[in-house]
């Protein structure tokens, strides 16, 4: 038995050696740098202060956050409003039909997120297929300025993370005991009142959860901002890309990427403490 | 059997469907456009599919990112199934904490992924390039293939193994003669899922890749940067191909003997 061990812990060697070394290891190198003082032309200096981090409550920055987080909310509440909808649906299709909608789901996380977003700046740019059918419709005698907005960042944002939305929503419909949603019917309540008092309580780890997968990605996905916004729409994930290519303030970077990575795992630990799972499985 | 009657929720599933495809769509149809710059249709043309052949640069990131999807696949494949097979049949108490340290590289968002790879690859001083790359796109392909492996080998029945113990095979044989061949067709699917994660990987690539080294979707991030041109519509086509292929190598090779695929990516049974 004592052998059988031995050769296992050989086996999970190679998986977390590479993780420690290549993963864990960075990510308290980071904390470490963003504790460095700045050098004066660049690089780091071994002095060790806070100053990286209070300067993250200049106004400038601080508004950066205030609209990446904006950005974000409005990002997980359109598409919690698109999302619920269609996975509750779709959990209720036939079994045949349900896999081809579950395919044609899935496929948009194997192709290229750049290649979908660039279909969008051909819809909407100012010679695009959107003006240009708009204007043959006679509906405007202009070109209208859709590209390069905050509102066509939020499109790009909830069109590249509904899927993120729709499948955990749908798993937990999927597997809903719906003996009492029938129940509550039973027992008088209308469609209205058992949706609200049993599927919704019922499936809400589904929405958490995909609350998580979508408010998360949404905080750092530079190259929707800077293409569709036209690199006018700073995001906290514009500002840490930002300090490590063009300011080359690294300490400041790291200590970014140190806060971003706190609110993350506080996002993911009240997840765990609210729907009392250990992961979110309602996705994996 | 009665037929099912339409359903106007049908028709909500259908527009979101559309509206997700549509873009899609508009670059497959526009790298077939005559016309440079107008959104009006000017006749049927390869034009664009032969500039992007010659030119040197587009084929130079496309060959990185094969090269680059292949070698980080082939080492995670390796890595990942090794682990998820000594996971399974390991009963250690840190177990939880060891899978989630595992799990680490697709926990953290991929911006800061990027950002440490940078900042601790210069701290060794690594030259940025290809070798940079392998490094961070295995260290994110690892979880993909862990899970798939470690959802199949969830589903297998132990006493198979068992039987084969107790018939006298060593713990190597039994692995190559049982284990292995139950677990293939999930290595496969799984490293075709990192390959594709591989080759769309925009963020990481782009704090770890050098001034030498582009990959594809390197290269399209700094030229849709600039505008709208067909010849990217053309490689962006190109690559939508490539994935498609992908996604049915995936589906042929999950589908069970009952003919019944298993849900191509990440599978909900992987944490069962």
């Amino acid at each position: 038995m004592k052998k059988v061990k031995n050769y296992n812990w050989a086996l999970v060697l190679p998986i977390y050696a590479f993780t420690i070394l290549f993963v864990l290891i960075p990510l308290i190198y980071i904390v470490v740098l963003s504790l460095l003082r700045k050098d004066i032309l660049w690089g780091v200096t071994n002095e060790f202060t806070l100053q990286n981090y209070r300067k993250m409550f200049d106004p400038v920055y601080l508004r950066t956050f205030a609209d990446s987080l904006g950005l974000a909310f409005g990002t997980t509440v359109i598409t919690v409003l698109m999302g619920y909808p269609f996975g509750y649906f779709m959990a209720k299709l036939a079994p045949k039909r349900r896999a081809f909608v579950m395919l044609l789901v899935v496929v948009p996380f194997w192709t290229n997120a750049l290649v979908r977003i660039y279909g969008w700046m051909i819809i909407l740019r100012a010679k695009g297929v959107l003006n240009h059918l708009l204007m043959s419709l006679g509906l405007i005698d202009t070109p209208l300025k859709i590209l390069y907005t905050y509102g066509a960042v939020l499109l790009g944002m909830v069109y590249s993370l509904l899927p993120f939305m729709i499948l955990p929503v749908y798993t937990s419909v999927e597997k809903m005991d719906w003996s009492l949603v029938e129940a509550a019917r039973d027992l008088g309540a209308n469609a209205a009142q058992a949706f609200l008092t049993v599927t919704l309580k019922l499936t809400l780890p589904g929405v958490l959860s995909g609350f998580v997968l979508v408010f998360v990605p949404s905080i750092g996905l530079f190259f929707i901002s800077d293409l569709l916004g036209g690199g006018k729409i700073m995001l906290v994930g514009n500002l840490i890309k930002n300090q490590l290519m063009q300011a080359r303030d690294w300490p400041f970077g790291a200590a970014l990427s140190v806060v971003m990575m706190i609110m993350t795992f506080a996002i993911i630990f009240l997840y765990r403490k609210l729907t009392h799972s250990s992961d979110l499985e309602e996705f994996f | 059997m009665k037929r099912k009657k339409f359903h106007p929720s049908s028709l909500y599933l259908c527009a979101v469907l559309l509206l997700m495809y549509l873009p899609v769509v508009m670059v497959v149809i526009y790298s077939f456009n005559a016309s440079k710059s107008d959104v009006q249709w000017a006749g049927f043309t390869l034009g664009w599919y032969q500039k992007m052949i010659h030119n040197e640069s587009l084929m130079d990131a496309l060959r990185n990112s094969l090269v680059l999807g292949v070698s980080s696949c082939a080492i995670s494949a390796v890595i990942g199934t090794v682990g998820a097979v000594g996971l399974a049949q390991s009963d250690f108490k840190t177990k939880g904490l060891l899978e989630n340290v595992a799990m680490l590289p697709i926990m953290i968002p991929e911006i800061i992924l990027g950002m440490v790879f940078l900042a601790f690859f210069s701290f060794l001083g690594l030259p940025f390039g290809m070798i940079t790359l392998i490094i961070a796109h295995t260290a994110f392909c690892i979880p993909y293939i862990f899970i798939v492996v470690k959802g199949r080998l969830a589903g297998i029945d132990r006493s198979i193994g068992e039987a084969a113990r107790d018939l006298g095979a060593s713990e190597m044989r039994m692995f190559f003669d049982i284990t292995l061949p139950l677990i293939a067709p999930a290595i496969l699917s799984g490293s075709l899922l990192a390959f594709a994660m591989s080759l769309d990987d925009v963020v990481i690539s782009f704090f770890v890749t050098g001034a030498q080294t582009n990959t594809l979707p390197i290269k399209i991030y700094s030229q849709i940067k600039l505008g709208v041109s067909p010849e990217i519509n053309a490689l962006c086509t190109v690559m939508l191909a490539l994935t498609f292929l992908l996604i049915l190598l995936s589906g042929a090779l999950t589908k069970t003997k009952k003919g019944k695929p298993i849900k191509p990516t990440i599978s909900k049974e992987a944490n069962q």
